[in-house]
């Protein structure tokens, strides 16, 4: 597979930014984000990008989903990116579609994907407690046998798009201790269950976020996804691939980010001449320019290796890589374009400080650089 | 069997027959490959491997064969390449003919010049030198002010080149000078200068490094034909930026091919300390990390960009940064090995340092020089700024 968009992609790509442009301001963001009672995004909206077939483009079609590429949806995130669009596709597609897709048995792929490609139900997925940090095997919340069911207890913490979830795929654990990688079993939680309190948490992004405590709930031998003590593997394959779905969307922001920077460089005046008249600010531009172009190669490139059926190994390596480079170039953007902007990029009602907050908490979720850095030192065995 | 196949299965058979035995390791230092001219004298294998390469044009396979080159399509080309790879070839030739003033003759030469020019470049019989800096003239390189005055059919040429690569080597300089000294940018010419013609002098410049590939060159009162000139007199200095635009991409390749990605991990593994495999030293660990992702970032843009060429569509922005980014990635490689080695690093010459820990730190400083060469990091800014960017002057 090229690093280059086919016709076809290009076309996906031009509609996908006119619907961004057409459907969603960053004035329709400001509101949803100022809405502390909503759900944090528009139910109208998500049902037209249902429409679209965007919920399900790697989805197969026998579960109604459009099967295509990796690629393809990642055209359709950066250009959601651009519009720093807050419809709840990380915890419903790439986390909570994908873990029933990956882990999922036939009935549950049946019952729950064809649902969720037509835009009817909201998934997320909580694998963060309190003191996990990023790794997804730290896991504290138990699931003990009750009948013929379990019962499980314990927190979650950043449970992403959590909030407006009817589901929430769960980790927990139903052997071993705390640190263990195996012994992780993952459950399907209504989020209506008797037992669950989810609670909205509000980020610094405005994106949908939540808390969930788990009280003794008791779940069917049918919520279980997948096989008894084999979560971490299925975790580790749902989360490379939407970190890597997430890079798509970093890249679409920063882009943006960068070029409201530029046309600010070529528009304001001091001393008589556009601020991006000036050397200092020129290279900088120059420099941050660079970074938005080597994002996108590694971005395509872990996409194209999804498509291309790479190995998890591989697909690790570049979901770590591909992060790394998104939140160093993400934060790197943001961090400048505020300070390229002067005073007026500190104020709430300049644009541009939405995609500095962005960038910090796309940054840490799913892991920082350094996270991903030591990820990639581990799995090439150094 | 499609034609390409056939092709490379010919290819393969011929240079298999052809190539001696003394090619077929992969070269060690820049001796080891043949750069022609008449100065350096090489080896006998070496010697016989260009003849026979030269004598299928293979040296410059795409250039026409009218001009001595292998008149081959890009895709045979690539086929030679990949079976010239798969024998560990060494290439017959390199050198700034084929890289620099023959692909620009190519575009920019009258018929003249290619004839008399490209088939000895081709045959390794004439060895390249670039005359562009001078004293007063580095980043801001359309203030040349060597002058060249018209006497009849020639110029007469009076000044000074320095970072002149090879100039001590060379045969022939591609070289800029001032046919009009009223106006800046169209009073530059593009001259091909004989370098055994009176008055030229050539005088090598020692480096932080120890080594001297640089020289100083000197021209008193040196007659250049007229017909010498490329392009028309006073168009010197868009031919000046074409064939810059084939340096860097040179300068880009080379950060491509020439290293060895695993020698950074075998080094540290080497050097530093490890607990069942890992590295402990956690900052080394990081920027050792770091280099190998960013070089991957760097190796997918070059990527990216063939494949716009091969699907059609014209050079994108990211062609633009590869001078810039390949030249500090490869000076923050060579950093990181020196850092590796430690106390080992700084070895000048003789004992308590081996062979290759001097190389290292020769290598860290002659990388410093990639990011001034070729167009400065901050000269490189200012063109993505201005011509990518479209940021005001």
């Amino acid at each position: 597979m090229a690093l280059v968009l086919s016709e076809e992609q290009e076309i996906l790509k031009r509609t996908a930014r006119e619907f961004v442009s057409g459907r969603s301001s960053l004035k329709r963001v400001r509101a949803l984000r100022d809405d502390r009672e909503g759900e944090g995004f528009d139910a109208a909206l998500w049902a037209e990008m249902a429409g679209l077939g965007w919920l399900g483009i790697v989805i197969p079609e026998a579960y109604g989903g459009l099967e295509l590429g990796f690629t393809e949806q990642m055209v359709v995130l950066e250009e959601l990116g651009r519009g720093l669009c807050p419809e709840p596709i990380v915890g419903t597609v790439l986390l909570g579609a994908m873990a029933v897709l990956l882990g999922g048995s036939e009935g549950q792929k049946e019952a729950i994907l064809p649902a969720v490609v037509a835009g009817e139900r909201f998934l997320a997925l909580g694998y963060q407690e309190p003191g996990s940090r990023y790794d997804p095997t730290r896991v504290a919340t138990r699931a003990e046998r009750a009948g013929s069911g379990w019962r499980l207890t314990g927190e979650k913490l950043g449970v992403v798009d959590g909030q407006a979830a009817d589901h929430v795929i769960v980790s927990a654990r139903t052997d071993g201790e705390v640190d263990d990688a195996g012994g992780i079993t993952l459950f399907l939680v209504r989020s209506d269950a008797p037992g669950v309190t989810l609670e909205r948490q509000h980020r610094i992004d405005g994106r949908g976020a939540a808390r969930l405590v788990l009280e003794s709930v008791t779940v069917s031998s049918d919520a279980l996804l997948g096989t008894e003590g084999t979560g971490a593997a299925v975790l580790g394959r749902v989360l490379d691939r939407a970190t890597i779905g997430l890079t798509a969307e970093m890249l679409g922001s920063m882009c943006v980010a960068f070029e409201t920077t530029l046309d600010y460089l070529k528009t304001r005046e001091q001393f008589g001449r556009p601020i991006g008249a000036f050397q200092a600010l020129k290279h900088r531009a120059a420099r941050l320019f660079i970074e938005t172009e080597l994002a996108r190669s590694i971005v395509m490139e872990a996409h194209a290796a999804l498509d291309r059926g790479a190995d998890d190994a591989e697909i690790a390596r570049l979901a770590s890589a591909a992060k790394t480079r998104c939140s160093d170039a993400f934060m790197l953007i943001g961090n400048e374009a505020v300070q390229m902007h002067g005073g007026i990029g500190m104020t709430d009602e300049h644009d541009i400080g939405l995609f500095l907050k962005r960038a910090r908490a796309a940054e840490i979720q799913f892991g920082d650089a350094a996270y991903h850095r030591d990820r990639v030192a581990t799995l090439d065995g150094y | 069997m499609s034609d390409l196949d056939t092709f490379r299965a010919e290819v393969h058979r011929w240079l298999d027959d052809n190539a001696p035995d003394e090619v077929r390791t992969p070269p060690r230092s820049e001796e080891d490959v043949c750069w022609g001219g008449r100065k350096v004298r090489y080896p006998a294998p070496v010697k016989r491997w260009l003849q026979v390469m030269a004598e299928r044009g293979w040296t410059a396979p795409t250039w026409p064969e009218a001009y001595g080159g292998g008149g081959l399509s890009a895709d045979q080309a690539k086929v030679l390449r990949e079976e010239m790879a798969a024998l560990s070839l060494r290439p017959p030739l390199v050198g700034f003919g084929l890289t620099m003033i023959g692909p620009l003759l190519l575009q920019a030469g009258n018929e003249e010049q290619k004839r008399e020019h490209l088939p000895r470049i081709v045959r390794g019989e004439i060895r390249w030198c670039q005359g562009y800096s001078e004293p007063g003239a580095g980043s801001d390189l359309a203030n040349v002010q060597t002058r060249a005055v018209r006497d009849g059919d020639d110029f007469v040429v009076t000044g000074q080149k320095v970072w002149t690569s090879y100039g001590d080597r060379a045969d022939w300089m591609f070289l800029l000078v001032r046919t009009d000294p009223t106006v800046k940018h169209a009073g530059i010419s593009f001259l091909l200068m004989d370098m055994e013609s009176p008055g030229v002098a050539v005088r090598p410049i020692k480096l932080i490094s120890g080594a001297s590939p640089f020289c100083e060159t000197f021209l008193t009162d040196v007659r250049v034909p007229v017909r010498n000139v490329v392009g028309d007199v006073g168009a010197g200095w868009g031919i000046a930026k074409m064939l810059l635009g084939f340096e860097r991409n040179m300068i880009a390749d080379v950060f491509k091919t020439r290293e060895d990605r695993s020698r950074l991990l075998k080094l540290a593994r080497r050097y530093l300390r490890t607990d069942g495999g890992r590295i402990t030293d956690a900052v080394l660990r990081d920027r050792l990390t770091q280099v190998e992702l960013d070089q991957l970032c760097m190796d997918l843009t070059l990527a990216r960009s063939r494949d716009r060429l091969k699907a059609g569509q014209p050079p994108g922005p990211e062609a633009s940064i590869f001078k810039l980014y390949g030249t500090e990635l490869n000076q923050r490689r060579r950093e990181l090995m020196v850092s590796i080695a430690g106390p080992q690093g700084i070895g000048w010459e003789g004992a308590g340092f081996s062979d290759e820990e001097l190389g290292l730190t020769r290598d860290w400083l002659r990388s410093r020089g990639n990011t001034i060469e070729g167009g400065t990091s901050e000269i490189q800014l200012n063109i993505i700024a201005k011509h990518v960017l479209g940021l005001p002057d």
